[in-house]
């Protein structure tokens, strides 16, 4: 059974500092959910006021429609998998994963029996006995999630659990969490600061910034249709430019922008931002092209080409200075434009956006 | 010992005179105050109690007089054993192990909260409360306890001000005080290893175990005692020898009728003027407790290497 997480109007204060201001919005029974922000901006702190080692100061928690407050962690549906995994050192890898059967009172044989059966769910059938130094970092992850699954949560909760993996590893990790959920069909709550493992992974990913949430949405919407300029910044790669509202957006949803690098370009924008407003534009590296017909143009110098195998990408300034970054794919051969260039882009309106300006919002 | 190989990879790290000057304290220290006054002990339990004059003349020879005199007594001893020294022994132990036990409940629960319970500030404010206690000298203390247990102590007076017992009770003769006294002394030894293991212990595991819907007590049985038991091991070793081995507190606070087995040692060497049966006593009393000890740690399966830890 799944049940859904309700977070009514959450804020966590540790003294004077509020760690998770006004945290609003339901995720659905099921659905693999994201936190994604950086560093301190108060995703594990979010997670532990869903598994209930915090109480959050104002606001309420719902877990199946029911309010959690003073609900012990020992009494939740949810099971959480630690940033370091807190597997039991002393324990042997079954102990481990029967932990939970074992504090429930479940007996010796019925317990062996179901860590054989989870061993068998994260192929490692057959290893129970080994020590849990005894296994690989991807190994060990692998139990972390075997013994948060013996609970038989409704909810699971992973808190950056890939981050201790290197590259290759978290790939394929990642594969296999978004399998296990397929599998069991419960509700991951994940938290990372990988945008990537984000992307690729969730449903729906909520981003948050400095304690505050800025966009739910699923990852398509929050790449291409950014809800802030710390969102557009923070997700990919983005071109930002400073501008001003030339004239507001018409019914098709776009908006002239007086660039501040002196160019008027047409993009997206929302209708509340009315003629002469700031904005910050954001134009994604792969939108940029050189040469082409797009309608929008730009003139930049081309300072530098990093070459990335797969991808090219032109470091390049403008006449006021302004950094630009055009990311292309490779097709071999022909070598570009050569250093020192003045090179013309064009984008097209639906692929850039104006957003109200934000201070977090840094150039890509 | 350390192998030789990294004795000269040190020597050739901090120089010839560092490593000398080390080395030699270490023998000194090795030899000088710890072996030599043990195989003193050894060698003395072992001789004829003698008058000066008569020492290296032909009576003094090797014997083992004294371990028998332990065991069996005086040759005019009719019943065979020297019940009255066994049985002081053994009850000195046994008071030993009760002291080491209420020592373990009381400062277990203190040393998880300063550990893991208490943040920054608090969990030094407490500790220095634990230890300034302890600049208060060991005689003064134990006199302290005495008129605090005494029948117009403390204790008395407002526990029948209260009306919670109508005469005085005797706590110094039924060893109350003794306990209370010897508890006391060795707090520390005991709450200062159980820290070390406990603080050490990651506090995500004491979530996790707790999030998998472990009661507080499966918490400690499962995760923080498994992990702590170097440390328990090696408060309760010293905590246990430290009681055995204890003169002033049983000398001062004891009944009338107990007597501790180190106060049958203080007997043989001063009253009794018979050093060798003294010295006889003393390490029959360090043998029977190093056993006890092994034992135990037998029994609780840890390894003798883990209480250095
Ligand atoms: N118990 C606490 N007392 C005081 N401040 C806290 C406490 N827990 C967290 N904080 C603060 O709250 C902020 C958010 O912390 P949190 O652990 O939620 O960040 P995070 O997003 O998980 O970061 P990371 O990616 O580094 O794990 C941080 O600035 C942190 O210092
Ligand atoms: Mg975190």
């Amino acid at each position: 059974m799944t049940k859904e997480v309700g977070l009514s109007h959450v804020t966590v204060e540790f003294g004077d500092y509020t760690a998770v201001d006004d945290a609003h919005l339901t995720i659905a029974g099921g659905e693999f959910f994201s936190f994604l922000g950086p560093s301190g901006c108060g995703k594990t702190t979010i997670l532990r006021c869903i598994s209930g080692f915090q109480e959050p100061s104002y606001g309420k928690l719902l877990i199946g429609g029911r309010d959690m407050r003073g609900i012990g962690p020992n009494k939740r549906p949810t099971a959480l998998i630690f940033q370091n995994l807190a597997l039991f050192p002393l324990m042997s890898v079954a102990e481990n994963i029967a932990f939970p059967l074992e504090v429930r009172g479940v007996g010796k044989k019925e317990r062996r029996r179901r860590a054989d059966e989870l061993l068998e769910l994260i192929a490692l059938p057959g290893q129970g006995d080994k020590r849990v130094d005894a296994l690989s970092g991807g190994q060990k992850q692998r139990v972390a999630i075997a013994r948060a699954l013996a609970v038989e949560p409704d909810i699971l909760l992973l808190d950056e659990p890939l981050s201790a993996l290197d590259l290759k590893l978290r790939q394929h990790m990642r594969t296999e969490l978004r399998a296990i959920q397929k599998q069991v069909g419960l509700t991951f709550i994940y938290i990372t600061h990988d945008q990537g493992e984000a992307l690729t992974m969730s449903d729906r990913v909520a981003v948050m910034s400095r304690g505050k949430i800025q966009q739910v949405a699923d990852p398509a919407t929050v790449y291409n249709a950014p809800a802030t300029g710390f969102v557009a910044s923070f997700v990919g790669e983005n071109n930002m430019f400073e501008g001003r509202i030339a004239a507001p957006a018409g019914p098709d949803g776009t908006a002239e922008v007086d660039l501040g690098l002196g160019a008027r370009v047409r993009v997206q924008a929302a209708p509340g931002l009315g003629a002469g407003e700031a904005v910050q534009v954001f134009v994604r590296p792969e939108a940029l092209e050189p040469g082409g017909t797009a309608p929008n143009r730009l003139t930049a110098r081309l300072e530098k080409v990093e070459f990335e195998g797969a991808m090219r990408h032109l470091l390049l300034r403008a006449a006021d200075g302004t950094a630009l970054r055009v990311s292309q794919v490779n097709t071999g051969g022909d070598a570009g434009p050569g250093p020192d260039a003045p090179v013309e882009l064009g984008f097209a309106p639906a692929q850039a956006i104006a957003l109200p300006p934000s201070e977090l919002a840094r150039a890509g | 010992m350390k192998p030789r190989g990294s004795l000269s990879a040190f020597a050739e790290r901090n120089g010839i005179p560092v490593t000398l000057y080390l080395l030699t304290c270490v023998g000194i220290w090795v030899f000088l105050l710890v072996l030599l006054p043990q195989v003193t002990m050894l060698d003395y339990s072992f001789r004829a109690n003698l008058p000066p004059s008569k020492v290296g003349g032909p009576e003094d020879v090797y014997t083992l007089e004294h371990y028998r005199y332990f065991l069996l007594g005086s040759s005019a001893n009719p019943d065979g054993w020297n019940a009255l020294d066994i049985g002081v022994l053994v009850k000195t132990l046994v008071a030993a192990l009760f002291v080491t036990l209420f020592d373990l409940a009381i400062c277990y629960p203190v040393a998880f909260l300063l550990a893991k319970g208490v943040r920054g500030g608090g969990a030094r404010l407490l500790i220095l409360a634990l230890i300034v206690p302890f600049w208060v000298n060991e005689i003064l203390r134990a006199f302290a306890f005495r008129i605090l247990f005494g029948a117009t102590g403390v204790l008395n007076e407002t526990g029948m001000m209260l009306g919670l017992w109508e005469a005085p009770i005797d706590f110094i003769g039924s060893d109350v005080a003794l306990y209370a006294g010897l508890g006391y002394a060795y707090i520390l030894l005991m709450i200062f290893p159980l820290y070390n293991a406990i603080e050490s212990l990651d506090s995500n595991q004491l979530e996790a175990a707790r999030d998998m819907g472990a009661s507080w007590a499966q918490v400690h049985r499962r995760v923080v005692i498994p992990y702590a038991k170097p440390g328990i091991a090696s408060g309760c070793t010293m905590v246990f020898m430290l009681s055995a081995g204890a003169l002033a507190a049983p000398q001062i606070l004891g009944g009338p009728s107990n007597l501790w087995f180190t106060q049958l040692v203080y007997q043989w060497f001063n009253s009794g003027g018979n050093w060798p049966r003294g010295s006889a006593y003393a390490i029959i009393l360090l043998v029977v407790c190093v056993g006890f000890v092994m034992f135990m740690m037998r029994v609780f399966r840890v390894s003798i290497g883990a209480i250095g830890r």
